[in-house]
């Protein structure tokens, strides 16, 4: 049985082809998931991808997620259906409270758009329970509000809640300052829902498909999700 | 206190200007809404929750509103 992957679409998403092309090339099936629906198509995987939802006005992530589609992404993450934010789509999951902290403007006040080196901080999420701890991937960034932040608290829980999913480093797996790209703190690059079934991460897996291109670790991802969803039973 | 890029570079500005005086400098936004509510009480109610249902994010924002009564047109 193929897996189904739904992709939502705002008014003003742009990464919803790459992130399609992505899952076509892991042989699974995706649908497009308009934002005035509520309808998630029999999707098992839904994907947000970047881009600039109704134009990133207000805050980024601040007027999506009072979509309609949002209500059906939600219900799915509460009954314990996986749930990917890529960059515009972990702004959105932040400001619907589905992940913790909030995406600020980069440290740089520049837009980022570069290769980084990741670390896999924790495999207790589908999307990366084909990794190793510890194991490093090369995915870019592309954005200029990606720099996570959230009070001590909450910080404190994410760690050692074992939340923090990815983190950026340098080649040697260092969380080193001059290899994090927006001034997240802890280098934090991507986190978890309590239940691991929600990640956001603002870097592009989706782009890191091809080694033509430079590296095929985002593929990985997908996969893993795949993975984990042909094992469930039934 | 949320870490802001934005204010640390106009008061580095003001501070090249000859303002030595700036202690700090954060920027923020400004919304200026229009309500056909004659209540002032009702109208500072509902201005609070659109705050915090949409207009501030509490995560990394602050805000605060003065309501003024607009002549009628």
């Amino acid at each position: 049985m193929s897996v189904r992957f739904g992709i939502a679409v705002f008014p003003g998403t742009w990464s919803d082809r790459d992130c399609a092309h992505a899952v076509a090339l892991t042989g699974a099936e995706s649908v497009p998931l308009w934002h005035a629906d509520r309808d998630l198509k029999g999707c098992e995987v839904v994907i947000l991808p970047g881009g600039f939802a109704y134009g990133d006005y207000l805050r980024a992530g601040a007027i999506a997620r009072f979509a309609p589609l949002m209500e059906a992404v939600r219900e799915h993450a509460l009954q314990g259906g996986l749930v990917l934010g890529i960059c515009n789509g972990f702004q959105i999951l932040c400001e619907a409270g589905m992940l913790p902290g909030a995406l600020l403007r980069n440290s740089s006040l520049q837009f980022r758009c570069q290769p980084t080196w990741l670390r896999v901080e924790s495999t207790s999420t589908p999307f990366l329970a084909d990794c190793q701890r510890g194991q490093l991937l090369r995915v870019p960034v592309s954005h200029g509000e990606g720099r996570f932040f959230a009070d001590p608290e909450t910080v404190g829980r994410l760690n050692s809640e074992g939340r923090v999913a990815l983190r950026y480093c340098d080649q040697a797996g260092e969380p080193s300052h001059l290899a994090n790209p927006n001034g997240s703190l802890q280098n934090i690059a991507g986190i978890l829902n309590q239940q691991g079934n929600v990640l956001g991460m603002m870097p592009h897996p989706e782009r890191a498909c091809e080694e033509l291109l430079g590296s095929d670790d985002g593929l990985r991802l997908f996969n893993s999700a795949i993975q984990h969803l042909a094992a469930l039973p039934g | 206190m949320v870490n802001d890029p934005q204010g640390l570079v106009v008061e580095d500005a003001l501070h090249s200007l000859g303002y030595p005086e700036v202690e700090e400098a954060r920027v923020g936004k400004f919304i200026r809404l229009e309500l056909a509510e004659a209540d002032m009480e009702s109208a500072r109610g509902r201005v609070d929750e659109m705050c915090r249902r949409l207009l501030c994010n509490g995560v990394i924002e602050d805000y605060r509103f003065e309501l003024r009564p607009v002549p009628a047109a």
